[in-house]
């Protein structure tokens, strides 16, 4: 038996900027803080919500008296945050507080600034420190510090992005993750990587998969059993795309296809190039155009796009099912 | 007699007759959509109970693109079962708990009389506790990145300092967990530590250590339920669901008394689960089996979570199914009567889910 290589693995980076609309007791909540003044709301039982509730946790009223609150706060509960992720509030070793302003009786999460645990204790009296540029977020309270530190902090981080819109926050997202294709579709990989194309076929229906999927859709088993499969096939069905967007690589007209291989059972989209758009045709028979060797990696961007061979057209009735 | 107890008395009752989960591990090298951690417990349940892919009335699962860092991940698992032709499907973005409880309202209305659940996480895949952090309010909790290990832990030091809990109790709940999880293969984390062993250890998040945290764990569960009356025909002693029920406490962190949970109160007091033999509990967190325990009123006599529970792995919308699981298997070997389950999802123990599960009468 031979080792295998691992599977092929990348990082990947996802990233959005969620915009979200406000309402009336965030937005007010929000605005108030782009101008350094922290609002609560008055619950049905008195008692004063920071940051506010928009709805009443116990009698679901809706919730519309502000009051103003203090900027200085106690720590009710801390924990100790030793090795920050990315976009924490402070970037080197910190304290997570819920902090009850003076004035509320919710308490709000929120990062102190101190440089080691012995400096944190519940009970501790806390103040905001303000971002350098407050945009109407949450993040214009960059952190607390305790009431007593001296006021030479370095500079806040950026502020988020300002929505174009009032009553809108912007809150970006950034993930990463290591991304790991199956070993199934590393085989597949590798091998384009060497100019083949590699399906798998289900042991139960034997039909072949291209690229290989590591079970059968149909059966919910494992494919296991290899093929190599030539780089000439058919369409099965097509458009030809008319409307530019971005990011697009091809100037329009072009023609998107799904190109069934000789001996594959399903079909894959790729590009159809070689001829002008209004001569593809359901059941053309096509080869790939690789790219230049030199060029390849692994990936099915070697095959630049798929030609016609000229041969006569596969009747109808041998591709319908896989319409 | 109401005809909310004639309902009751009527009513179909749903049985756990299977349950298969993969073997935690800190890193698997499958994909994010769990096809390669799913195919063969799928494989394993349904050789348990004789049944096949046709015969199956409903399926579900839960599991996180958020998690998984793609979209519709989800679809991709469905690969794992063979969804051609048509299934009848559905999913939730939660713990496959809450997709066992969806695929047990579909029993108990008759629409169906099998279903499979399962649910899958690679938690591995991402940085876990700043990707757990997105459960929390949008605007002004998400955007500070709160990890979920940070979260945890002010709730631990709120029961610390007003003496709920101490440091020892929940070393020894580590210590316990460990152990029993040595007669479990599929654990991820076990061994035998003193508590004082464990209380030697440096803080890791302040108040708590490493023990207090489960692992981050990739891995994957199934559990099969039929209607009680199929539920003999395919399984010898099955673990009829006699009551299910799920609440959810404030998502404001700061609102909330942190060291109760008033929703597995609330859950616990519908069902009457006094006189378990066994409960499963998902407790990321040592001081959350405190919690737990206190809040479904679970006696000394109780045996808590004997699989070694999540502290010994907890693989992300799979380890509540598996709690579920583990608790109806103790009804089907016959190592106990009656056993409950929890499952919990978000920080801090927002939701809850509490089921109980009888031998057959």
């Amino acid at each position: 038996m031979t080792t295998e290589a691992p599977p092929l693995s990348e990082p990947l980076e996802i990233q959005f900027d969620y915009t979200r609309s406000l309402g009336p007791v965030l937005g007010r909540f929000m605005t108030g803080l782009a101008e350094r003044r922290i609002e609560g709301v008055v619950g049905s039982d008195g008692r004063v919500h920071v940051p506010p509730a928009e709805y009443d946790p116990v009698t679901a009223e809706a919730l519309r008296e502000f009051v103003e609150v203090g900027q200085q706060g106690t720590v009710l509960t801390w924990s100790w945050c030793a090795d920050p992720v990315a976009g924490q509030p402070i970037q080197r070793p910190f304290a997570w507080a819920l902090i009850r302003l003076d004035g509320a009786d919710t308490a709000m999460l929120h990062a102190v600034d101190v440089t080691t645990p012995e400096r944190m204790r519940t009970g501790m009296r806390v103040r905001v420190r303000w971002a350098d540029d407050p945009v109407g977020h949450i993040r214009d309270i960059a952190y607390f510090l305790p009431v007593d530190a001296p006021d030479d902090h370095p500079p806040t981080s950026p502020p988020p992005p300002v929505a174009e819109q009032d009553g809108i926050m912007v809150t970006p997202i950034k993930l990463g993750y290591q991304h790991t294709v199956s070993p199934e579709e590393s085989r597949y990989l590798r091998a384009l990587g060497e100019g083949k194309l590699i399906g798998q076929r289900c042991p139960r229906c034997e039909k072949v998969y291209l690229p290989p999927r590591g079970a059968c859709p149909t059966d919910g088993v494992p494919t296991t059993t290899e093929v190599e499969l030539p780089d000439t096939g058919i369409v099965t069905t097509f458009c030809i795309v008319n409307v530019p967007f971005l990011g697009q690589q091809i100037t329009p007209p072009y023609v998107v296809a799904y190109i069934l291989l000789d001996g594959a059972d399903i079909a894959f989209l790729h590009l159809v190039r070689g001829c002008d758009v209004d001569q593809v045709r359901m059941g053309m028979r096509v080869r790939a155009q690789w790219r230049p060797r030199e060029e390849w990696v692994t990936s099915m961007r070697n095959i630049a796009h798929f030609k016609p061979t000229g041969e006569p057209d596969a009747p109808y009735e041998s591709y319908a099912h896989h319409l | 007699m109401s005809s909310e107890t004639w309902l009751q008395d009527r009513a179909i009752r749903p049985a756990v007759v299977g349950f298969a989960q993969s073997d935690c591990v800190r890193r698997t090298q499958g994909t994010t959509n769990g096809v390669e951690m799913l195919v063969p417990i799928l494989a394993e349940a349904f050789e348990q109970t004789g049944l096949s892919k046709s015969d199956i009335g409903f399926w579900c699962s839960g599991s996180s693109d958020y998690l998984a860092g793609r979209a519709f991940s989800f679809i991709s698992a469905v690969d794992a079962i063979g969804a051609f032709p048509p299934i009848n499907e559905s999913h939730v973005e939660m713990d496959a708990a809450w997709a066992l409880y969806e695929a047990w309202v579909k029993i108990r209305t008759g629409e169906v009389d099998t279903a499979l659940v399962y649910g899958f996480g690679k938690s591995s895949a991402g940085t876990l506790r700043r990707v757990l952090s997105l459960q929390t309010d949008p605007y002004t909790v998400a955007p500070l990145w709160p990890d979920s290990v940070s979260i945890a832990a002010l709730q631990a030091r709120f029961g610390l300092e007003s003496g709920r809990w101490s440091e020892k109790d929940m070393a020894e709940v580590a210590a316990r967990s460990l152990a029993d999880a040595r007669a479990n293969p599929q654990a991820q984390r076990s061994g035998e530590s003193s508590v004082a062993e464990l209380l030697d250890a440096p803080l890791t998040a302040d108040p708590l250590r490493a023990h207090d945290i489960a692992p981050i764990t990739d891995g994957a569960a199934v559990v099969i339920l039929a209607a009680e009356d199929r539920a003999s025909d395919i399984a010898a002693r099955p673990a009829v669901i006699t009551g299910i029920e799920h609440r959810v406490d404030s998502p404001v962190l700061g609102a909330r008394d942190l060291t109760r949970s008033p929703s597995t109160e609330s859950a616990g007091a519908a069902l009457g689960v006094g006189d378990v033999d066994v409960a499963e509990l998902h407790a990321p967190f040592t001081h959350q089996e405190l919690i737990l325990r206190h809040a479904l009123g679970l006696g000394d006599d109780v045996r808590i979570s004997p699989s070694g529970g999540v502290l010994a792995g907890n693989p992300m919308f799979a380890a509540g199914l598996a709690r579920i699981g583990e608790a109806a298997r103790r009804v089907m070997t016959g190592d106990a009567d009656r056993t409950l389950a929890h499952a919990t999802s978000g920080p801090a123990l927002q939701q809850n889910l509490v089921t109980v599960m009888e031998a057959q009468s």
